[in-house]
């Protein structure tokens, strides 16, 4: 059976937030009296995650996302509640917590800026107490996977990003950590530069079983990476489950754009009973439940001349995108 | 703690500085430049202010060169070590970058004080030991190992104190986020250390001996190459030295329980 490899139980986190009324008086008034007030970000949750596990938090910016990765990775302290990760309080951050675990964030960087990557590797090989054959032997095998080479020699500040997400990646993952925190990894990257990343988590969780949380606004990363969601809505869990699971909760029809041989044939079809989404000439375009799929397009196929018909998954973006809007989104 | 693991990553630590500072070569040729100007400015203000007066709080000109030396010396290392460092603090946790640091298996003090090195302090570093064997030679002070231990022992506590004051009131950026004008007040201060602290009013005697310890930095140091610091002011200063350095790492300890991270 599968261990659990992260345990929260009733978390909750609180920041004191200061606000400012506007203007030259709300300036003046804030500079002699500010007032703030506790803001409760994360409120009353409660997940497991099993090894090697990916999971995917989704929510909208502000959701509380951040929060709990930094809450797990032992950076900031809870208010309330508990988390075990691997088997350790994340927040007293003990030597072998943290050679177990690494965080990687999409907006920052751990790389010196004015060196070549391969200096930052050495630096860091050297933290994780690593000696310099071993180092050298863990440099080459992750560049192979990251397939870079000639990057590793040549001045951070002169890379691509997508050439220095690969080059933080490698520096994150030097102490072949068993637990990934990904905060936006794709964030800026090219079409391609993500589709790498993405592969190469993949291969990473493949061969080493590592457990990976992430956080994406791009739906690609969560729907190629992860099985699992955890969507996070003002600080609160509302929905915990498969992926594949969710979105047919949320998109129990899909799109069918049918391309009759006649004009008459898509009139016909129009007047038929099926519900209707748009028609121009010859083409229709019409909304069936999921689960009536087979039985619709058998009789449509046996009662009208079809030239061309194409099935439509809505985009999983507009999709996801409802029920992190919503509050009250029934899922 | 594994010492030469810490060893280990220091030694990187100082290669990697090195090897960044040196990508810039016409920085680092104006800061010795501008390391030189200023220590030949020193001096020149110091013979100003002994001009009319052959002494000042009691000291004479040869002699308050001593302070300027130790000044000198101690301004090489802030340069060197603690204003990369130090004023990077602020930017750390401004910016969340800190969280990087928290997350190595390594202790955060240790990686945030000394992780970056500025080649160019070495030159004030060595002008102020030029400029302290001039004073011993001027002085007529009798080297022996007494006194050179006890010079040591002075000059590194006031390393110790003036790193503490400056590293608690960076860490204070957990809660403030911006400290820069609360070490340009303690950087002011140490310019006042230029002079002896006998050259002061009591209550400033006062204020920079309780308060804000900068008698401590250079005038104790000072008054040992002299001869003439009595043996309870230099207990004072390793008491407060380790007061100060005590503070500062429990200071740091706690203030870490309130870090909220940057948002992202």
């Amino acid at each position: 059976m599968v261990q659990n490899i992260i345990d929260v139980k009733n978390l909750s986190k609180s920041f004191d937030i200061s606000s400012k009324e506007p203007g030259l008086k709300g300036t003046i008034k804030h500079f002699f009296r500010r007032q703030t007030k506790s803001l409760k970000v994360i409120k009353d949750i409660s997940f497991e995650i099993k090894e090697g596990e990916i999971v995917g938090f989704l929510g909208a910016n502000g959701a509380g996302k951040t929060t709990i990765l930094k809450m797990l990775c032992g950076l900031i302290y809870p208010s309330k509640g508990s988390i075990l990760v691997s088997g350790y309080l994340p927040f007293r951050r003990k030597e072998n917590f943290l050679k177990n675990i690494t965080l990687i964030m999409g907006q920052k960087q751990q790389l010196i800026w004015d060196l070549p990557p391969i200096e930052s590797f050495y630096l860091n090989a050297s933290i994780y107490d690593l000696d310099k054959f071993e180092a050298k032997k863990r440099i080459k095998k992750l560049s192979e996977m990251l397939e870079i080479d000639e990057e590793l020699f040549i001045p951070v500040r002169k890379l691509s990003l997508g050439q220095r997400m690969k080059s933080e990646l490698l520096a994150a993952l030097i102490h072949e950590p068993n637990i990934l925190f990904l905060d936006e990894p794709t964030l800026g990257l090219d079409i391609n530069a993500q589709r790498n990343l993405r592969k190469f988590l993949q291969k990473y969780n493949k061969e080493t079983n590592a457990t990976i949380c992430l956080t994406s606004h791009y739906m690609k990363d969560i729907t190629s990476l992860c099985k699992r969601v955890i969507c996070v809505q003002e600080g609160e869990i509302s929905y915990d489950g498969k992926l594949d699971l969710l979105l047919k909760k949320l998109s129990p029809v899909k799109e069918i754009l049918i391309v009759c041989r006649s004009e008459e044939d898509a009139i016909k079809l129009e007047n038929y009973g099926f519900t209707v989404k748009n028609k121009i000439k010859n083409e229709i375009t019409i909304k069936i439940e999921n689960n009536s799929i087979t039985s619709s397009l058998k009789t449509i196929l046996n009662n009208f001349d079809i030239e061309d018909l194409f099935i439509n998954e809505p985009p999983i973006d507009e999709v996801i995108g409802k029920v992190l809007i919503k509050k009250d989104y029934d899922i | 703690m594994n010492l030469r693991k810490y060893l280990k990553v220091y030694k990187k630590f100082l290669h990697t500085s090195l090897a960044s500072e040196l990508e810039y070569k016409t920085n680092i040729l104006v800061d010795l430049i501008t390391a030189i100007l200023s220590l030949v400015g020193s001096i020149f203000l110091l013979s100003i202010f002994f001009q009319n007066n052959g002494y000042i709080g009691g000291w004479k000109f040869e002699q308050a060169l001593i302070i300027q030396a130790i000044y000198t010396i101690l301004n090489g290392i802030t340069n060197t070590w603690f204003n990369p460092n130090l004023t990077e603090i602020v930017k750390h946790i401004r910016e969340g970058t800190l969280d990087f640091v928290l997350l190595k298996p390594i202790d955060s003090q240790f990686f945030i004080s000394l992780k970056k090195i500025n080649p160019s302090g070495f030159l004030e570093i060595i002008l102020g030991f030029f400029l302290l064997f001039f004073c011993i030679r001027i002085n007529q002070i009798n080297l022996n190992l007494s006194f050179l231990t006890l010079s040591l022992i002075t000059i590194s506590c006031s390393i110790c104190i003036l790193y503490s004051l400056w590293f608690i009131i960076s860490a204070t950026t957990i809660w403030f986020v911006k400290t820069w004008n609360a070490i340009e007040v303690l950087r002011s201060f140490l310019y006042i250390g230029r002079f002896p602290l006998s050259s002061f009013s009591f209550s400033l005697r006062i204020f920079f001996s309780v308060f804000i310890p900068i008698a401590f930095i250079t005038t104790i140091p000072s008054e040992v190459f002299l001869g003439l610091s009595a043996f309870w002011k230099i207990l004072l200063e390793i008491i407060v030295a380790t007061i100060f350095f005590i503070n500062s790492r429990k200071f740091w300890l706690f203030a870490l329980k309130f870090y909220s991270s940057a948002s992202s």
